[in-house]
């Protein structure tokens, strides 16, 4: 600790920090532009400018730039000396000589760090007779919107973007007054996380093109803390609805998750919740047809299907929440209770559950990722199906090179001169995958093979560094190079951490990353981090629900009548044929938010609500348990999934749910039934939760238009609607002031209405949000001592001739049911292909886009081929949720012809 | 004592002048443009609709009276899709006159807007949108904003260089 | 039998004359007010206005009469006819003339003294059935305000009773055959007329119902025709106090030339509309002014002049 004086006031700062992050830690008002806590300092902006003092006696002191000085014990600095005061609007008027009048028509404006640092330095007129400089913009796809003539010239986009994000297609050109933020030409930007640029940016060059197409401003936006339902790390978001529509998604910092950032897919993923595919009434078939009925009607059918001598059984979703699974396990009793996850995807949940809550392992949340100093990544392409653990990969990349870069006593923040040491250096980042990833470009050495092979690769590994671990036979020369490398640098690592997870669908990948980790030891350091499919496959398997193949079964056997499906569609699970014999010989009935094609066969459909109309719990890839609040009262009879049970538990005269008519009641209930939830109804912020006895609002004060919204309605407006399951109000009554972390409606301070105010509230810059981060984990080892080791490895991948082992490829864009229907992502997707290494493709004679046709599940799939110089030979991989192939376990062995 | 004795006497002497009411409905008062009756949605010098949308005029309504969606024409002008004003709300305060950017919304010299039903007091774009300027003839707000629009390229506004060649390195 | 019906008309005359009084002085008063403000006061419905009196009676008459809930129904539908009906028992002992008039007490002036301390429990009761933390208060400051000033009301006049030799109004009228009372009894005069402002709540001493900061005060819950008689009742008091002002101090009826009825009319009017006048020009006082400036004042000042009235009437008569 170290003593600063600011404004002659004392301060307790931390040394290795600088003068800018202490300032505003400690609450103090300071400008900035080119400085973000994630991105440290270049001294680009000149914005943050102070005086700083030799000693007391000084009079004159000197003006120097905060981001750039390090906080060192006894510094004096002055923010209000005049002329720092007289510095800071002389540049903020410099940067305003070329900004255009567009703040009206701005997406950016009345959350613009530019509009609060120019108020905040005092400059309102402009004194500069002379034209202002102008640039064309560029199209930069779905996500973006791109207006360079705001631009200030602060750097972040392209340090962010290129440095941070690890971007190629933005970039700055031309020269002095000319310098241009774009690409080389017109084109959607290529990064995954491209969309960070709207909130990185601090004026409003780079904004959110999804909610230009119903642009609300900040103030009228209805928000509400959120958890992303697009993969399963569980990014905390901010979601904001307008005229009951979702309109936007926004970071919610949250320093264990997700920190400053989220992918693409999970901020601009949002739109399904507005499509035209959401199931809003409910629906009867009859005779062959599917009608919206009311829901008296739809409850009274469905009562006589699940009355007390029907058989029923529930299909849960990892899609859904924990409550709305847990209501679902309820009512049809836990044996009748099935996860409904995809059989291979379900087995790999339970075996890596059961790995993490075993000895020897321990899993790390993101941001322990992002300081890890090796990384081996076993099977899974991150990019595609966790993206943002990609992200926190190309950190953990830069913690080598830099650690070593800071013996030159550079500090941790000074960014521009860490990265002249750094240059083009990377820590050791191990990658095996069937077929190249993304993050290939940031890796030390790459490997390809089929999943076994990359498994035995992972085992192999093991067995070097540990010696007790079983051994591999077999393996080649280059492998046996590799994992020698590979070893050497986990060994050699202070944090290593194994990436792997359900991606390639593979148990053995899955029981190899297991083996590396436990090989490492060290029980307690987070070493191993597994991804699942879906935003809540962890949490549906610490349900323990029954295999989903059972399920069908049992319908087959028919000892089942009544079939309740929860938020899943089927046809993505299992093959059609079993899909259609269950709607055939039971009476189906499904509860979901979109009208799928389970939804179009059940007999009664019910509308339940998505995450931003319900609320619940779900639980990460890192076992972390986090609550999602309701944004908005959803059109129609849309109710969350939970209360359409309840209510048919009811009409059927069932009492099994009686009692439990609010997520807190069913979060208690679960809290008692399930050991691995144990603790979390007391740290779930429930209904009764009040902030100095009042409730956290929805809206802001200024939200506007409550008189005239629905005046054309009608013009004696309606009570604000209630909220009886939350602490949050859907009105700007409430209490007005910082909320609790877990219940962070928005960003805001006084004099900072941009997500700059973030700093506001952290306990101190760029760390944990004040009180605490949210969510709990659930998973920790429950067990110490000496890891035990698997001998089951897998022999090495043989091809035969004319057969393929089909491997499942991910997508960011397309392979996630929820959001590959929003239309900005569904531009970005994909069509349907088969990828094949290209000596593949010679021997079956087909090129680049002609089609090969697959066996698969009994079913015949034609796709046209896609040549992957990556893709390892005799494998042959196809996209995830894209397209007609839906319902096949992956991988499979197919044979494969040319059409 | 004495000052409400000459309090008394000052009220009473009140009673020999002349009244200063306005006989309203058959004496019309003299009211200054600037005063503040019945909003309207003016147009630009070139007949197009001068609001863009911004959404200031409804934060900046005390009473919340206002409600309108931004849209986007094909042009890339802004304009409101619904504009909508509930007049029997509205405290006619001109906080929405002075938040306007581009002297869109104007209140005028109207004041009676009496009605018998409510309902007819909430007025759509279509009742506000007048065909002309109203107190500020020559302002078109696209003419000084940086936003490129049909009819108006980039750097053709008012105080405007031309678009930068990013190719060039020239001083 | 005549005299029995003429003594019958004349009474329904005199008890429903301030009640017509009483309509009349609204118009009156928002008119006078408004000229007195450089307005016009009502001048649309009917000549002059006047068919707003009949406008305000329907209106009244048709508003719905509604009991709060939380209110003491019969303590509430009880305190406004109190007001009205101590008001009239007033009036019965004011000789208009000397033939006119309902009765003549020989302790008149004590009669109306005792009526109008009844006219307390009007306010009180409204304030308190009211349940209503406003209506309280201003039903506690009204019983303080009526308790305290019904004191120097009573002994301001005891000089003219101590003059006149008799508590018969009729007697003390006659008693100013050569010298209206006002002349010797000015300072009996001043204190009582401010004690009759307290003692109606009239402008400037409606402190029980002072709108700026009880809202109402003790009529906060009351509507139509219940509220409208508190209005009544506060005209009649209007014209009581003054009735009893030409009364006592200014000769009642007699007058040169004119009928004794057109005299006493005259005075009255007079007296409305110096009440009226009054409200148009002087503010509210603070209510511990008003309390300090009753006991600390009035009270010494009232006793003064009984002792005064006293030693001289010694004097004079030894």
């Amino acid at each position: 600790m170290a003593t600063i004086y600011v404004d002659d006031r004392p301060y307790e700062v931390d040394p290795a920090k600088n003068l800018l992050e202490e300032c505003l830690s400690k609450g103090l008002d300071l400008p900035y532009f080119c400085w973000h806590p994630a991105l440290g300092s270049v001294g680009a902006c000149r914005q943050c400018a102070v005086k700083q003092y030799r000693d007391e006696n000084d009079q004159r002191g000197r003006i120097v730039m905060a981001c750039m000085t390090p906080a060192m014990d006894g510094a004096r600095i002055s923010i209000r000396d005049k002329d720092a005061v007289q510095f800071r609007a002389g540049i903020i008027e410099l940067l305003m000589s070329n900004h255009p009048h567009d703040c009206p028509v701005c997406d950016e404006g009345g959350e613009c760090h530019l509009q609060d640092m120019t108020v905040m330095t005092g400059h309102n007129y402009r004194g500069y007779r002379f034209g202002k400089r102008t640039f064309t913009n560029q199209q930069l796809g779905p996500f973006i919107n791109h207006e360079m003539n705001r631009c200030i010239t602060c750097y972040r986009c392209v340090r962010y973007y290129r440095d941070y994000a690890g971007g190629k297609d933005l970039d700055a050109f031309a020269s002095h007054n000319h310098v241009y933020f774009g690409r080389h030409e017109d084109g959607a930007l290529e990064n995954e996380f491209s969309g960070n640029l709207v909130e990185i940016c601090p004026t409003g060059v780079f904004t959110d093109k999804t909610l230009k197409q119903h642009y609300t401003r900040k103030w009228d936006l209805q928000t509400a803390p959120s958890v992303c339902a697009h993969c399963s790390l569980g990014c905390n978001t901010i979601a904001g609805e307008r005229y009951g529509q979702l309109r936007r998604i926004l970071n919610r910092y949250n320093a264990q998750v997700n920190g400053y950032f989220l992918c693409d897919r999970g901020r601009f993923g949002y739109g399904f919740v507005n499509g035209d595919r959401r199931l809003r009434q409910p629906r009867l078939l009859q005779d062959g047809e599917s009608r919206p009925v009311s829901g008296a009607e739809a409850l009274k059918r469905t009562a006589l299907l699940l009355g007390r001598q029907s058989r029923v059984i529930g299909i849960g979703s990892p899609r859904a929440s924990v409550e709305a699974n847990f209501a679902l396990r309820t009512l049809v009793g836990s044996r009748n209770f099935f996860s409904g996850m995809a059989p291979g995807e379900e087995h790999l949940v339970a075996r890596m559950l059961h790995v993490l809550r075993g000895a020897g392992v321990r899993t790390p949340s993101l941001c322990e990722v992002e300081s890890a100093d090796a990384v081996l990544v076993l099977g899974e392409d991150v990019t595609q199906t966790a993206p943002l653990l990609a992200l926190a990969i190309r950190q953990a990349v830069k913690q080598a090179p830099r650690r070593q870069a800071m013996q030159l006593r550079i500090p941790r923040w000074d960014d521009a001169a860490l990265n002249e040491v750094m240059q083009q250096q990377k820590g050791p980042l191990y990658i095996a995958t069937p077929a190249g990833t993304r993050l290939d470009e940031a890796a030390t050495q790459c490997f390809r093979g089929a999943p076994d092979d990359v498994a035995r690769l992972g085992f192999a590994v093991a067995r070097a560094l540990d010696a007790t671990a079983p051994p591999v036979r077999g393996l080649s020369r280059e492998e046996r190079a590799a994992v020698q490398a590979i070893a050497g640098a986990l060994r050699k690592a202070e944090r290593p951490v194994v990436v792997s997870g359900s991606g390639c669908g593979s148990e053995a990948v899955v029981d190899a990353a297991a083996q590396v980790a436990r090989a490492l030891g060290g029980a307690g350091t987070a070493n191993l981090c597994f991804t699942a499919a879906e935003c809540n496959s962890f949490g549906l398997g610490l349900l323990n629900a029954m295999g989903t193949a059972e399920a069908f079964q049992r319908v087959a056997d028919g000892l089942v009548d009544t079939v309740v499906v929860l938020e899943n569609d089927l046809y993505r699970r299992v093959g059609r044929a079993s899909v259609e014999a269950m709607l055939a010989s039971a009476h189906v009935v499904a509860i979901d938010h979109s009208a799928t094609d389970t939804v179009a066969g059940a007999e009664v459909a019910f509308p339940s609500g998505t995450f931003a109309e319900t609320e619940g719990t779900m639980v990460n890839n890192e076992g972390r348990a986090q609550r999602f609040y309701q944004v908005f009262v959803p059109q129609g009879e849309v109710k969350p999934a939970w209360s359409w049970l309840g209510e048919l538990a009811q009409a059927a005269g069932r009492t099994e749910l009686t009692g439990l008519r609010s997520p807190d009641d069913l979060l208690a209930a679960l809290g008692r039934a399930v050991a691995a939830f144990e603790g979390l109804p007391e740290r779930v912020a429930g209904a009764s939760f009040r902030v100095n006895g009042e409730k956290v609002p929805r809206l802001s004060p200024r939200a506007s238009g409550r008189t005239a919204v629905s005046a054309n309605v009608n013009v004696h407006e309606p009570k604000p609607p209630e909220d009886p399951d939350s602490p949050l109000a859907f009105t700007m009554e409430g209490y007005p002031q910082q909320p609790p972390s877990p219940l962070i409606t928005r960003f805001w301070a006084p004099g900072w209405n941009s997500v700059q105010s973030l700093n506001k509230f952290q306990a101190e810059v760029g760390g944990a949000l004040a009180g605490g981060d949210p969510g709990m984990r659930l998973i920790e080892p429950v067990a110490n001592g000496a890891a035990a080791y698997t001998d089951e490895i897998p022999p090495a991948f043989r091809r035969r001739a004319g057969e393929f082992l089909v491997v499942p490829l991910h997508h960011i864009f397309g392979s996630d049911e929820q959001s590959a229907v929003a239309p900005a992502v569904a531009q970005r997707s994909p069509g349907p292909y088969a990828a094949l290494s290209p000596e593949d493709a010679q021997t079956l004679g087909v090129q680049d886009g002609e089609f090969v046709e697959i066996e698969l599940d009994g079913g015949m799939f034609q796709l046209p081929a896609l040549l992957m110089s990556s893709m390892t030979v005799g494998v042959l991989g196809v996209p995830v949720g894209i397209g007609s192939l839906r319902g096949v376990d992956l991988p499979a062995r197919s044979r494969c012809r040319r059409v | 004592m004495l000052s409400m004795l000459r309090t008394i006497w000052t009220v009473l002497l009140h009673l020999f002048r002349r009244p200063i009411t306005v006989q309203y409905p058959e004496e019309k008062p003299y009211l200054p443009p600037r005063y503040r009756g019945r909003i309207i949605l003016s147009r630009d010098p070139d007949g197009d609709e001068r609001c863009v949308g911004c959404y200031l005029c409804s934060a900046a309504c005390p009473v919340d009276c206002i409600a309108l969606q931004a849209g986007e024409r094909p042009d890339g002008r802004r304009y409101p899709e619904f504009f909508r004003i509930n007049f029997s709300r509205c405290i006619f305060c001109g906080l929405c006159e002075e938040a306007c950017p581009t002297y869109a919304i104007q209140l005028t010299p109207d004041f009676e807007l009496c009605d018998y039903n409510r309902q007819n007091l909430v007025y759509e774009k279509e009742d506000l949108l007048i065909n002309g300027p109203g107190k500020y003839p020559g302002y078109n707000f696209y003419r000084v904003a940086g936003l490129a629009v049909s009819g108006k390229e980039k750097g053709a506004s008012e105080n405007e260089d031309k678009p930068v060649d990013v190719k060039s390195l020239l001083p | 039998m005549t005299d029995v019906l003429l003594q019958v008309a004349v009474i329904l005359g005199v008890l429903n004359a301030p009640l017509i009084l009483a309509a009349l002085l609204i118009w009156l008063e928002r008119r006078f007010l408004a000229l007195l403000q450089d307005r016009y006061g009502p001048n649309r419905v009917g000549p002059l206005g006047l068919g707003i009196v009949l406008a305000d009676m329907i209106k009244i008459f048709t508003k719905e009469d509604w009991v709060p809930p939380f209110a003491d129904r019969a303590v509430f539908t009880l305190a406004p006819a109190v007001i009205v009906i101590t008001g009239l028992m007033s009036v019965a002992v004011i000789p208009i003339t000397e033939t006119i008039g309902v009765t003549d007490l020989n302790i008149g002036l004590l009669f109306f003294l005792a009526m109008s301390s009844m006219g307390v429990y009007s306010v009180v009761l409204a304030g308190w059935a009211s349940n209503n933390k406003y209506a309280l208060l201003g039903g506690l400051r009204a019983s303080a305000q009526m308790v305290s000033y019904e004191v120097f009301m009573g002994l301001s006049l005891m000089g003219v009773v101590l003059m006149a030799g008799s508590f018969s109004l009729r007697d003390i009228v006659a008693a100013q055959q050569d010298i209206w009372f006002i002349v010797p009894q000015f300072l009996g005069f001043v204190i009582f007329f401010i004690a009759g402002l307290a003692e109606t709540h009239r402008l400037p001493f409606d402190l029980p119902e002072a709108e700026a900061e009880l809202v109402a005060g003790f009529h906060s819950e009351y509507s139509g025709m219940k509220f409208g008689m508190f209005f009544v009742g506060e005209y009649v008091g209007v014209t009581v106090i003054a009735a009893m002002i030409v009364t006592l101090f200014f000769g009642g009826w007699m007058g040169p030339v004119l009928p004794g009825i057109v005299w006493f009319g005259l005075k009255l009017l007079f007296f409305i509309l110096i009440f009226i006048l009054l409200r148009a020009a002087l503010p509210r006082p603070r209510f511990d002014q008003l309390m300090a400036f009753g006991w600390k004042v009035l009270l010494p000042l009232s006793l003064l002049n009984l002792v005064v009235t006293a030693g001289a009437l010694l004097l004079w008569k030894a």
